[in-house]
Order: structure tokens, then sequence, then C-alpha cells
């Protein structure tokens, strides 16, 4: 021990430095290529011809990104659970409708029991009933709520094996919005507004303060104006902001002392628990931090929709969100945005348009968007069965996943094991 | 080393406390339900006993569904996700071949027959669609990661709901019984011919299945399979084809539910099996999963436990029957995760 301790405080520093700026040199490309986004949206876009800028709005529209980066969101937080830590989650949109409520019970004139409204920083519009927090607390409120939930459901299950887990969480995912969709009347108290929902949400303020004026000189300068349900543009920065801490975290909680905990886990569970690794406090930690993602999306996603509806909240959605997470690449982060961004947007604008063209192309009359059951089963079927490790696989999930099969005499030798 | 052995000898009466605790939680619980369950039988003797056929009903359709899960989890350990799916399409396809090109109307021995016909039919596409994918997709995974097989089957079961929707459209239909309403009455209680029929299908099929499993060579090949898919080999079974006849078996049972449900309630729809398949799947476990026996108990008593839920008195009603299943589903993988008749594990589940 005593040899051995100067060498790895030599060797600790550099390693970490390499890390780092590794991390960093995608974060910047993360940062470089949204501003990039959003620059040709702002400046270059309104000064295109028309024939691009149609074909920009109807391919391409910020809208439409804005609700892939809703999907990053949560698909970073899947991939905590499945891809870093080895736990099948099937009932990820549990967590994602809580955030969505929390924004929708927070963030709106809801409950109009509080006759006089509760305002913290708010952008909306004073003396209006209802709780009307800043929309930067919502988020911390919402994603600590879910990290609680997410402990909560893990808590008892995560003794089981995954197969089973999968199941639990698959419970849970089609609990939670039952209880939403049939929450307006819990003794006789008004908790969800039933299959109504709750819309519209506030505006929100852009800076984790209200609307302010700040004075240069003589020049008053108006400062976190209220974004409305149309400012997309503005929303996208906000959007990116967080898909970015998301990003950010996951990134770093990785090469940290419980990252390396949850690779441990996935690999081998027990060889992991007897190199003193706590399985049940790293798994719960998983959960928790996966689940504050998925509430920070559910916040994002109510405020792109600017309400809460409970019938969005399917088991379809914890499958897509899976089905992102396997096309990128189970615990590589930038496999999973790219097919997140990807998935997102032939589903909510690819497909349709790629439809509407080759309807009007060819004179046929084929409802595409059907399709999109089709398309995803087949992108899981043939995933596993071709690509198991994703299309941007880390070298060391490949390691893993490609491993060689068992041959029959070790199988044996194994038993049940 | 002394450290650690001295700690684990400290936690063995810990854990001991926490099981009993746990005992008494789901002791309680059970506890709970039978007086519930009396209560309302005192209420409403009548309407319980009515309540009790209608869940015995879902019950039988629960039982032949679970009966697929348990069969295929039984002997290569895969939760097969896209099974209600199946059942789903086993429903679509019966209103197709019975209603759409045999034209069955109510109730004539021609149209009882066209029924019997459909029956057999169904069961074969089913099993022949499971077998299909079974070739396909999972034996490929067979030695893969757990995780490759299970995403596998949750794709399946997205490509049958394609299917479905392709076939049925994406809102419910509703089609015509062969079965008559009303049923036969004593008393105060009737029980509706499809409570009848269903159970009437339900038991030669369960009998049948026994017998293929328990006397059959074949069936010895199954078991033998279970439990070591080498030692199996090395005597001279054929793994792979065992292995499929299992598909077989449970997709013909979820063929069968799926007419049975056709003439229970008389609609189809492309999301019926996700949700069914689901309570099923449940059904499964509470009986233990692997077990032939438990499977048909645990259909039996989440139909009844469902039908008491919908139409009882004091139940929550069905707004809360999915709830009330997966919540159940949730308390049985905590308390008791090797089912009713299931062997206990010495790795907890």
């Amino acid at each position: 021990m005593a040899l051995s301790t100067p060498e790895a405080v030599d060797t600790a520093p550099a390693k970490s430095d390499v890390i780092a700026s590794h991390t960093r040199r995608w974060a910047l490309g993360f940062v470089a290529l949204a501003i990039v986004v959003w620059l040709f949206y702002t400046f270059a876009l309104p000064n295109l011809g028309t024939g691009p800028q149609t074909f920009v709005r109807e391919w391409m529209p910020l809208g439409s990104l804005n609700e892939a980066l809703v999907w990053v969101i949560c698909a970073v937080g899947l991939n905590i659970v499945v891809g870093y830590a080895g736990l099948l989650d099937l009932g990820f949109v549990a967590f994602w409708a809580i955030g969505g409520y929390t924004a929708g019970w927070f963030m709106s004139t809801f409950f109009n029991q509080i006759s006089n409204g509760f305002y913290f920083l708010s952008a909306a519009p004073p003396n209006q009933p209802g709780i009307h927090l800043n929309f930067w607390l919502v988020l911390v409120i919402a994603g600590c709520i879910c990290a609680g939930a997410g402990i909560i459901i893990g808590a008892p299950t995560l003794r089981l094996k995954s197969d089973y887990l999968a199941l639990v969480t698959l419970g849970f995912g089609e609990i939670i919005p039952q209880v939403f969709l049939n929450g307006e009347n819990v003794h006789g108290f008004n908790l969800t507004n039933g299959a109504k929902g709750i819309a519209p949400l506030d505006n929100i303020s852009p800076l984790p303060f209200g609307p302010a004026t700040v004075s240069i000189g003589n020049a008053q300068i108006a400062i976190s104006k209220p974004l409305g349900p149309f400012d997309v543009t503005a929303k996208y920065v906000i959007f990116v902001l967080v898909a970015a801490f998301c990003v950010f975290v996951s990134l770093r909680i990785r090469e940290g002392r419980l990252g390396r905990a949850w690779l441990a886990i996935r690999e081998d569970e027990l060889a992991a628990s007897m190199m003193g690794v706590p399985l049940m406090r790293s798994k719960l930690a998983a959960y928790a931090v996966g689940a504050f993602m998925g509430g920070l999306g559910g916040v994002v996603y109510a405020v792109h929709n600017n309400s809460v509806f409970p019938d969005r909240f399917n088991f379809a959605i914890s499958i897509i969100l899976l089905a992102m997470v396997v096309l990128g690449g189970m615990g590589n982060v930038w496999g999973v945005i790219v097919g997140a961004l990807g998935l997102a947007w032939f589903n909510s604008t690819g497909l349709p348009q790629f439809g509407d063209s080759f309807n009007q192309q060819f004179g046929t009359d084929i409802n595409f968007p059907s399709y999109n059951y089709l398309l995803f089963g087949s992108i899981l079927v043939l995933m596993m069965l071709f690509r198991r490790e994703g299309l941007f696989p880390e070298t060391r999930t490949r390691q893993v996943l490609q491993e060689a099969e068992r041959s029959d005499a070790e199988e044996l030798d194994g038993g049940e094991a | 080393m002394t450290i650690t052995a001295v700690e684990a000898a400290d936690s063995r009466p810990v854990l001991l406390r926490r099981e009993k605790f746990e005992r008494g939680i789901g002791i309680g619980l059970l506890v709970g339900v039978t007086v519930w369950l009396i209560w309302n039988f005192f209420a409403g003797p009548v309407q319980f006993i009515n309540v009790g056929l209608a869940g015995l009903r879902l019950g039988a359709i629960y039982a032949l569904i679970a009966l697929g899960y348990t069969l295929v989890y039984g002997i290569i350990e895969l939760i097969n996700f896209a099974h209600g799916d199946l059942f789903m399409l086993g429903s679509v396809f019966s209103s197709y071949i019975l209603i759409k090109w045999l034209g069955a109307g109510t109730g004539s021995a021609k149209d009882w027959g066209l029924m019997i016909l459909t029956l057999f039919v169904v069961m074969a596409l089913c099993a022949l669609l499971n077998v299909t994918a079974e070739r396909v997709a999972y034996r490929r995974l067979r030695r893969a990661p757990k995780l490759a097989p299970l995403i596998t089957a949750v794709g399946i079961s997205f490509i049958f709901q394609w299917f479905g929707l392709v076939l049925n459209g994406s809102a419910p239909k509703s089609w015509p019984k062969v079965i008559p309403d009303g049923g036969l009455v004593l008393g105060p209680v009737t029980i509706d011919w499809s409570t009848i029929i269903v159970v009437v299908v339900t038991v030669p099929l369960l009998l049948g299945l026994s017998y293929i499993v328990q006397r059959t060579r074949q069936g010895k090949a199954m078991r033998a399979t279970a439990q070591d898919q080498d030692a199996a080999r090395l005597m001279g079974i054929n793994v792979d084809r065992t292995i499929a006849f299992v598909f077989a078996l449970g997709g013909a049972m979820a063929g069968a539910a799926g007419l049975l449900y056709l003439e229970t309630f008389g609609t189809t729809r492309y999301d019926a099996g996700f949700q069914l398949g689901l309570i099923a799947f449940t059904a499964a476990v509470l009986g233990g999963i692997g077990n032939l026996t438990g499977a048909v108990l645990g259909g039996v008593l989440i139909g009844l436990i469902q039908g008491f839920n919908d139409g009882l008195p004091y139940g929550f009603g069905q707004k809360w029957s999915q709830s009330v299943v997966f919540t159940i589903l949730i308390l049985l993988m905590v308390f008791k995760p090797e089912g009713i008749l299931g062997k206990p594990t010495i790795e907890k589940v």
C-alpha cells in the first residue's frame, strides 16, 4: 500500500485532466452547435428567399426542434438508469408525468383556492388565483419531487432481477398516469383536473427572477421579459440550456466514483458487490438522478405545450425513449442525443412530411404516421439482432454486449447462475 | 476479515426481523381483503355472486393468456412482452374470420359450428405467428445478455400492435356475437351463456395442455429442456424444436383467449393486448411463474379481484381497475416474488 501511494498521486491529476479536456471538448461542441442553430433561425433564415424558408418551416420548424430537445433531456435521464446502471426501466413516463404536473400545479391558475395567488419571482400577471413560481425554481422542485419518487419506486423493487424490475417499473408507469387521470376528485379535492388537464400555463421568465428593469445611465432596459407560448426561439435557448445541464451532469458523474460504480454494477453485479460497491445505494442514486432529469423533461414539455394532459403520458413514450437510448448506443451520452434528436424529429415532423411528399408525388393516400409502431418495433428488434450496442457505442459497452457467446460447456459449468 | 465476519453475524437477525415485518404486512393485507369481501357479501349477496361470475369469466380468459407467459418463461426465462398483443391479434383474426368471411350470425347450430371452426383456425394462426417470432428473433438471442431478448420482445409487441392497427383501425370495433344474450336463470342469479361457453372451452383446453405437458413424450422433452437445456441436448432432445413447440402451445392458448374475448365482449381494439397481457402476466406471477396450475389459479384470482373491484358497491370502481391490478403486481414482487405455488428460490427474484 505504502509503496504504491506516490504513484497513484502522480497519475491521478494527469488522468482527470485528460477526462476533463475530453468532456470539455464535447461540451463546447454541443454549445457551439446550439449557437449555430440559433443564429441560423434568428438571423440567417429571415434573409433567405421564400423557397428555403418554406422548406425549413415544413421540414425543420424550430418547434419540432424544441420538442426533440425535450426528448433529449428525458433520454439522457433514461440513459443513466438503463445505459449506465443497466436497470431496465419501462415506466419512465411516470417521471415525465410527475414533472409535467408539477409545472401545472406551480405555474398556473389551477389551484384557485388561493384566490389572490401566491407569487414568487414569477412572470405571470398579478392578482390571479393559483400558485405562480419562477420557471427555474419549478425545474428544481420538479426534479427533486421526481428524484424522491424515483427512490420510492426503486427502494422496494431494486432487489428484483432485471426482467422483474422492468415489469414493476412498467406497473408504476401505468399507475401514475391513471392517478393523474382519475385525480379530479380525491376526497372532494381536485388534484389534477382529470381528463381536462391543466392549461394554460404561466408565461415563463427567461432568468431566475421575474420581470425587472435595469437602468444603465439614462436608459431603462427591461430584462427577463415573460415568454409566452409563441416565443419559440427564446424557449429554444432555454431548452438547450436545460439539455446541456443534463448532458454535463451525466458526463461528469460517469467519470466519478458513482459513475464507475454504476458501470461495475451493469457489467457484473456480484463482482461489483464483492469489490465493495454499495449496490442498493448506487442503484437508488441511478434512479434518483435519472428521475431528476425526467422531471426536468416533464416541466420543459409542459412549457413547450403550454398545457398538461393525462392522456399524453402513455406507455408508448417509455418505449420510444428506450428506442432512442438503444438506437444511439446504451451508455454513450452523445449517441443517445443523436438517437433522441433523430427519432423525435422523425416521429413529429420527418415521417408526416415524408408521407405528404410521397402521397403528393405518386398520388397515393397512405397514412404514413400510422407506420410508426412498425418502425419503432422494427428498430428495437433489428438493433437487438444485428447491432446490440447501438449506432454509436462506447468501446466499453461494445465489449460487454458483443462478448463471446458462452459455449455449451461453460453453460453447463455455470449452471443457473 | 474478522470485522466483516462479525458484521455478517450481526446483520442476520436484522434481516429476519425485516422478513417478519414483511410477512406481517402481507398477512395484514390479506386479512383486510378478506374482511372487505365478507362485508361486501353481506351487503348484497346476489350482486356479489353475479359480479363473481363475471370475474370468473374474465379470469378464465386471463388464465389462457397467462399460460402462454408462464410456458415461455418456464422454458427460456423470457418475459414475452408480445404475448398480450398476440392475444389481441387472436381477437382481431377471430372477428375477421368468423364474422367478416364466414358471416356467422347469432345462436343457430351453423353459427356454433363456424365458431368452433374459427377457434381452431385462430389457434393455429396465433401458434404460427408465435413460432415465427421465436424463429426470427428470440432464437438468435438465446445466449445474449438478458436485456436483449426483453427489448426484442417489446419491439415485436409494437410490430404486432401495428398489424392490429392495420387490420382493425385505430378505433374500437363492435361485432355481433354468436353467443346469445341472457343466460341460465337460477333464482335471483343469472349465469350468462358467455360465462358457460368460456368455461366449457377453457377447461378442456387446460386439461389437454396438462395432458401434453405431463403425459406425452414432447411434454417430457419440454420439462427436461426447462430444467437444463444442455443436459437435455445431450440426452438427444431437439431443444430448438421443443422451444418452438412451447411457443406454439402458448400462441394457441392466446388465440383461443382472443376468440373468447371477442365472444364475451363483442369488441376488438388494437391496443387491448398491452393492458390485458400485462394483467395476465400479473396473474402468471401471482400463481408462481413457470407453474401451469399456478397460472390458471392466478388468472382466476385476478379475474375475480378485478370483477369485485369493478362491480361491488365498496370497490374502487372500474376507472381504478388497472391501478389495483398493478398494485397487486408490485406488492407481490416485494412480498412474495415466487407467487402462490412457485418454489422460493435462494436468490431472491
